[in-house]
């Protein structure tokens, strides 16, 4: 006989483990599915300050582990696998992954956002080699050089800061004329001497000799190009919803999240999304593992009424 | 067999390899080197055929930048002393082993 679980969770980040522990604590049979290893998204950066319990701060593949171990204490199971296609219409659900097919009674997905790309020319190449999605893992090949930060978020900001501790020169370009960031990192921004900020601007196009030289910028305003030349770019536009692979089955939104309020319930019964994937209006680590919990709730409902 | 960590000193053993080498440069303070260096372990549990190696490009900045590391994790795969393969970025165990195939 086929086993089949109570709760099969897609994602080992902050919402997947998050989920996993309160599965297992409430003695569901629980697997989870993980591509690589704990932690997802959190592993992209240096210390995490704003999730509490961690008065030092605590760096984010620790809290991967740390989540994961918490939730493999009271029995959850990790299976190392990616997911390759999913069924789930029906009360028995059904996924397969790399390392064999699975089903659940009821599914949690929390497969996260991977960093979004420029979309330019050139960028799948030059990745790792002049176009970088984590400053706090390649920051340092660039000591003393001229790099550019593409965004203006949260994570933007926070890499320019890092950053400028490292390079001679950060650029920050940015297609608002305005930071989207929190207040706390305004003022060591404009304070660093070596960040400069280019406002209403977009990156169009990559500048090559034998490696990156330099980048494009085309004005939001008027269009207007004029050239930049840089060493590196580290992009930090947001992020991008791991969602493709649901988009049969669960509605999702225009920019591919998972539809869904604070239930986590999507539009299939039994199924819930929790985490980053989800349409939510702030995404942080204790926003991730809230929607764990609630998805476990609600799943736990679900399973007593069939 | 286990990772064999390398340095200047021992890099013959990558050159002169009979073997199809796999090389994962990490640092420690890199999250996802260390997303990727358990999976790196067990390749080269299960993988006697391959010489399976980790190079520190704390410790070892000069064979990075004659690899011209600009990235970490990167990996990069060799046949008799030619760079044959290289990627960077955290990479689930089957895209690794890819790698070693191609």
């Amino acid at each position: 006989m086929e086993h089949i679980y109570d709760i099969l969770i897609i994602g080992g980040g902050p919402a997947g483990y998050s989920a996993a522990l309160y599965a297992a604590r409430a003695g569901l049979d629980t697997l989870l599915t993980e591509k690589m290893s704990a932690g997802g998204q959190m592993t992209l950066t240096g210390d995490i300050d704003n999730y509490p319990g961690f008065e030092n701060g605590i760096d984010g593949f620790t809290l991967g582990m740390k989540m994961q171990q918490g939730a493999e204490r009271f029995g959850a199971k990790t299976e190392y696998a990616e997911v390759t296609a999913v069924e789930l219409n029906g009360r028995i659900k059904r996924i397969d992954t790399t390392s064999g097919s699975f089903s659940a009674r009821s599914v949690i997905i929390a497969a996260g956002a991977n960093p979004r790309r420029l979309g330019i020319d050139g960028e799948t190449e030059l990745t790792g080699q002049g176009v970088h999605y984590c400053a706090h893992c390649d920051g340092r090949f660039y000591k003393g050089r001229t790099v550019v930060v593409v965004g203006g978020g949260n994570s933007a900001a926070a890499d320019a800061l890092y950053l400028s501790r490292l390079a001679a020169k950060v650029y920050v370009v940015h297609r608002r004329d305005k930071l989207r960031a929190e207040k706390i990192y305004h003022e060591p921004l404009f304070k660093a001497d070596n960040i400069e900020f280019i406002w209403n601007s977009t990156v169009s196009e990559f500048i090559l000799a034998d490696k990156l030289t330099g980048v494009k910028l085309k004005s939001t305003i008027d269009n207007a190009e004029s050239t930049l030349p840089c060493d590196a770019v580290f992009v930090s536009i947001g992020r991008k919803p791991a969602s493709e692979i649901f988009s049969d089955a669960i509605k999702l939104d225009e920019n591919g999240y998972i539809i869904a309020d604070e239930s986590t319930k999507t539009n299939l019964d039994g199924v819930y999304a929790a985490g980053d994937i989800r349409t939510k209006s702030l995404r942080q680590v204790v926003t991730a593992v809230s929607d764990g919990a609630a998805a476990v709730h609600h799943a736990q409902e679900y399973l007593a009424e069939l | 067999m286990k990772v064999i960590n390398i340095s200047q000193q021992n890099f013959n053993l990558v050159n002169e390899s009979d073997k199809p080498v796999l090389i994962d440069f990490y640092a420690d303070w890199c999250g996802p080197c260390r997303m990727v260096s358990p999976l790196i372990e067990q390749i080269a549990e299960e993988n006697p055929q391959y010489l399976v190696c980790k190079i520190n490009v704390d410790d070892e900045p000069e064979l990075a930048s004659r690899f011209g590391i600009a990235s970490i994790p990167t990996l990069v795969t060799m046949k008799d002393g030619i760079i044959k393969n290289r990627s960077t970025g955290a990479k689930p165990k089957p895209q690794i082993l890819a790698l070693l195939e191609d």
